[in-house]
């Protein structure tokens, strides 16, 4: 090795320090890996949680209603207490094939950083302006709805006056009340879907408890003003997504906050080969949240978009005990091997691929549906014979499903496909 | 009194700058926004043009092709991007043909080298991507890509270091004849100068009607462009162009020099000279005829979408030269396309002028071409990477996640002779905020390096001109949202 290059290693490597990467690490030294290490990119633990002060964190998990920085902290603190070693600042600059980073920071310089195992929980990014090409002027006041949540909560600084706010993710309903609170004049919440893409709970408590109308099937359709924003023209929207023309409404406003999707930040995960999911952005993953190169997992949005952090967690302890016991070489490869493919009704199911071993007791899939339904039946089939069937009084895209499989359903076949799809009830 | 004022400082007044430093001269460059390269030539097709396309003759023709030529030189000089990296006109039927044979001779009338008719296979074989019902097209391997700003931006930064002046945020309001020269009046300040050049772009009729009877116009000619991810910048490999025909010169596909794609651009005459916002009928017909060139064209890939103004003159040509009626006044005015690519050979050309008028005497002993290198932090090789950080630890420390830019970079680019002051100037000189995210993480780190270093509170750092504020003061404490969070609840039924 040249000189001035510092070779690290351990067991397992962690990239990303939110709630994934904390959940995974904690996991993994529970399960009896001592050499870990988590490498954040940001200043501090916890990833976006840290700016998400609002409550509802944490009641499948904790059975209790904590704020984001709350519940990061109950990681944050037993990943200490465990002696769990982090570099603060970090930034991995690469992954190759045989598990050596990439990484610098201020202190120790460039580094290349080796594991045995790679547990990939960089989280996800915002679509952006220009990825939904909304056209007009480019000036100053155009904000993703989490960069607006970091200047307002974390740099303590407010963005705009009136506010006019597209998309109804979760992040864009929390900020539509937030600003409120901080004095804003919140407009409207603009939908392009004619359902909200976030948390039905989201909507009582950020939208309807403060007045703030929700226009669904609109969309923006020009930005005004040149230097700073001064007000936005939202349409309605035809069952295409496509303005209607003359139903065009101006609004006033100094402010556009954007809330239209996340998308699992992969850029690393291809550079080191992984196969990418193109439905979910994500890497393709297995029952034990590998990925399709050998001893590098993935947990949390890097993989998928979660509606909860608690599933994140659960999530990611899957990811990191299975780190632990391929580090362990106790991690069962082979088995019964079944794709899991998304049909009627669903948009994709997480893992992509389950091997099941004689012994395993449940297989849990994720999945979101691709519209709004009510009354249905999530029926589970293992080489198109049904296996399990959950009925739902509703279903919508922004809130995930989760079907446990009875390993004893699968145990008994020789795998194939693993397919889920929405039926009506009573068919 | 100066010797010399240039008004504008875009591309093309950067360039007249920057070749007047060479002389014993006293320059001032003066320009109404915050920054340099901050009109035209911050959105454009950033091509280096081989110059097949002007009439024979015409000014646009020689300068275009001049102009190419000295591109190798002056980005070496002052480390630019540029790559060579030629360009194709693509041919759908037998009658485009005939207009690729018409620009084959046009471009041999030029002076236009290397140029070659190319049939089907040999162009499938260069660029797979592009649509085969092509029957053929013409070759041009001088055409290049560029970064514009970068280089304007350059050339300012290499005329400051050589003796010229630069005042920013100097809107000229007035021009009056005063003894042997001119007065030049701008909010707060005036000054005098025996030799005046108007470079100001779209302003340029306006600037020249201040002191000479109107003699052309000048026309804002809107074109939109779409700005792909890295992950899609190798579609193709050259600058692919369509045939113009009667119905318009048709939109090309062309890498960048930083490995975005870019697709555009349309043309729109508009009223205002600053009527640079996008539109979705405009950037859908570019889409569609885009994909006319290259059907697969990776759409999903967009990062985002921009305008620019061309200054087009009713006189068909690149106005260079005296004003008929304003002796020691000079118009370089109706610099469109080609213009980025004839911006080093108009500097030429107008210290020719000033040559002939008596101007412009000996050379300097001390002028200096070489502009200060900047480190391009992934660009280095990894012990590269750790000998720099351990030099400057702030090259340890990334702030753009999308393109891996550090805060030595950025430092760098505001502390520099040209530095920037402003969100934008730091994302034209090193990229913060140009990439997928488009400065959703970065963008607040930015601003507080931007304060820090120049000594401002966060709420003063702007995205470009100084009304473009971003935030508004501070926020209310958390302690206040958590009682008002209580209120709310507590004042509606559940």
């Amino acid at each position: 090795m040249k000189e001035g290059e510092h070779m690290l290693n351990y067991d397992i490597v962690v990239i990303g320090g939110g709630p994934a990467g904390l959940a995974a690490a904690i996991e993994a030294k529970k399960n009896g890996v001592d050499s870990i290490l988590v490498i954040e990119r940001d200043r501090e633990l916890g990833g976006i949680l840290q700016q998400c002060i609002h409550n509802g964190f944490g009641l499948h998990i904790f059975k209790k209603e904590l704020t984001g920085p709350e519940y990061a902290q109950r990681f944050i603190q037993q990943m200490q207490e465990l002696g769990i070693a982090y570099k603060l600042d970090t930034m991995v600059l690469d992954i190759d094939e045989n598990k050596v980073l990439k990484a610098v920071n201020c202190r120790d310089g460039f580094m290349k950083i080796q594991g045995k195992a790679i547990i990939l929980a960089m989280g996800c990014r915002e679509r952006t302006r220009g990825a939904i090409q909304i056209p007009g002027t480019r000036p100053a006041g155009i904000f993703t709805a989490g960069t607006a949540q970091r200047f307002v909560n974390m740099e303590g600084y407010m963005v705009g006056k009136k506010v006019v706010i597209l998309g109804s993710g979760d992040i864009g309903l929390i900020m539509a009340r937030r600003l409120t609170l901080e004095g804003a004049e919140v407009k409207a919440v603009a939908e392009l879907m004619p359902y909200s893409g976030g948390l039905a709970r989201n909507i009582v408590q950020c939208l309807e408890d403060f007045d703030i109308p929700l226009l669904l099937s609109h969309t923006v359709v020009d930005i005004k003003g040149r230097d700073r924003v001064e007000g936005v023209v939202i349409g309605k929207v035809d069952e295409k997504r496509k303005p209607i023309p003359g139903t065009e409404k101006y609004y006033e406003c100094d402010t556009l906050l954007l809330s239209v999707g996340l998308i699992p930040e992969n850029e690393l995960s291809k550079n080191a080969g992984i196969s990418l999911d193109p439905v979910t952005g994500g890497p393709v993953v297995n029952e034990s949240m590998e990925t399709s190169v050998e001893g590098i997992f993935a947990c949390g949005n890097v993989v998928h978009v979660h509606d909860l952090v608690d599933w994140v967690t659960e999530e990611s302890r899957r990811a990191g005990k299975n780190a632990a016991k391929f580090v362990q070489k106790t991690l069962k490869k082979n088995g019964i091997c079944f794709r899991t493919e998304a049909q009627r009704g669903i948009r994709y199911v997480v893992p992509h691929r389950v091997r099941v071993h004689p012994g395993d007791e449940t297989v849990d899939l994720f999945m979101r549906v691709d519209d709004v339904y009510s009354n249905m039946n999530i029926a589970v089939r293992a080489d198109g014979e049904k296996i399990k069937t959950v009925a739902k009084k509703h279903l919508a895209p922004g809130e995930m499903e989760n079907v446990k499989i009875s390993v004893n359903s699968l145990k008994d076949r020789k795998g194939g496909i693993l397919s889920v799809s929405l039926e009506k009830e009573g068919v | 009194m100066y010797d010399v004022a240039i008004i504008g400082a875009g591309v093309v007044g950067c360039s007249i700058a920057r070749e007047l430093s060479r002389y014993d001269l006293k320059t001032v460059l003066i320009e109404k926004d915050t920054d340099v390269a901050n009109g035209t030539t911050k959105a454009n097709s950033a091509i280096v043009h081989s110059g097949y396309d002007a009439k024979p003759g015409s000014l646009k023709a020689k300068l275009n092709v001049q102009g190419n030529a000295l591109f190798d030189q002056i980005c070496k000089e002052l480390d630019v991007p540029f790559q060579r990296i030629g360009s194709l006109v693509l041919a759908f039927e037998e009658e485009e043909m005939k207009i690729i044979r018409e620009l084959y001779e046009k471009g041999l009338a030029n002076g236009v080298p290397q140029m070659e008719i190319l049939g089907k296979e040999q162009i499938l074989a260069l660029e797979p991507n592009v649509n085969d019902r092509i029957i053929g097209g013409l070759y041009a391997p001088t055409a290049g890509i560029v970064g514009p700003w970068e280089l304007a931006i350059a050339l300012a930064e290499n005329a400051v270091e050589n003796g010229v002046e630069l005042r920013l945020e100097s809107q000229v309001t007035n021009i009056e004849k005063q003894g042997e020269g001119y007065r030049i009046s701008m909010e707060g300040q005036q000054i005098d100068a025996r030799y005046v050049i108007n470079c100001a772009g779209v302003y340029a009729d306006e600037i020249h009607n201040m002191v000479a009877a109107p003699s052309f116009k000048i026309v804002p000619r809107r074109g939109q462009y779409n700005i792909f991810d890295k992950s899609v910048g190798n579609f193709v490999s050259k600058v692919i162009f369509q045939c113009p025909t009667k119905l318009g010169k048709g939109v090309l596909i062309a890498p960048t020099v930083h490995g975005n794609l870019l697709v555009g651009p349309d043309a729109e005459n508009v009223d205002c000279k600053e009527s640079r916002e996008t539109t979705m009928e405009r950037l859908a017909f570019i889409r569609e005829q885009a994909r006319k060139s290259a059907p697969n064209l990776p759409y999903h890939g967009v990062i985002t979408a921009f305008a620019g103004l061309r200054a087009t003159p009713d006189t068909g040509d690149f106005i260079i030269e005296e004003a008929k009626d304003a002796k020691g006044f000079i118009d370089v005015a109706g610099i469109e396309s080609p213009g980025l690519s004839a911006a080093p050979a108009i500097a030429v050309y107008v210290a020719e002028i000033l040559k002939n008028m008596g101007a412009i005497g000996r050379e300097k002993w001390d002028f200096h071409p070489m502009g200060r290198k900047m480190i391009r932090f992934m660009e280095l090789s990894d012990a590269e990477k750790a000998e720099i950080i351990k030099r400057d630890p702030r090259y340890g420390r990334i702030i753009c996640r999308c393109e891996n830019i550090t805060e030595g970079e950025i430092v760098d680019a505001i502390h520099r002779k040209v530095g920037a002051r402003n969100m934008d100037g730091i994302k034209r000189r090193v990229r913060p905020g140009s990439g997928r995210c488009q400065g959703g993480f970065c963008s607040p780190r930015v601003m507080e390096i931007i304060a820090r270093e120049l000594k401002m509170d966060m709420t003063e750092v702007v995205k470009d001109n100084p009304k473009s504020y971003i935030l508004i003061g501070p926020a209310k404490s958390s302690s206040v949202l958590r009682e008002n969070l209580d209120a709310a609840a507590a004042s509606k039924t559940w």
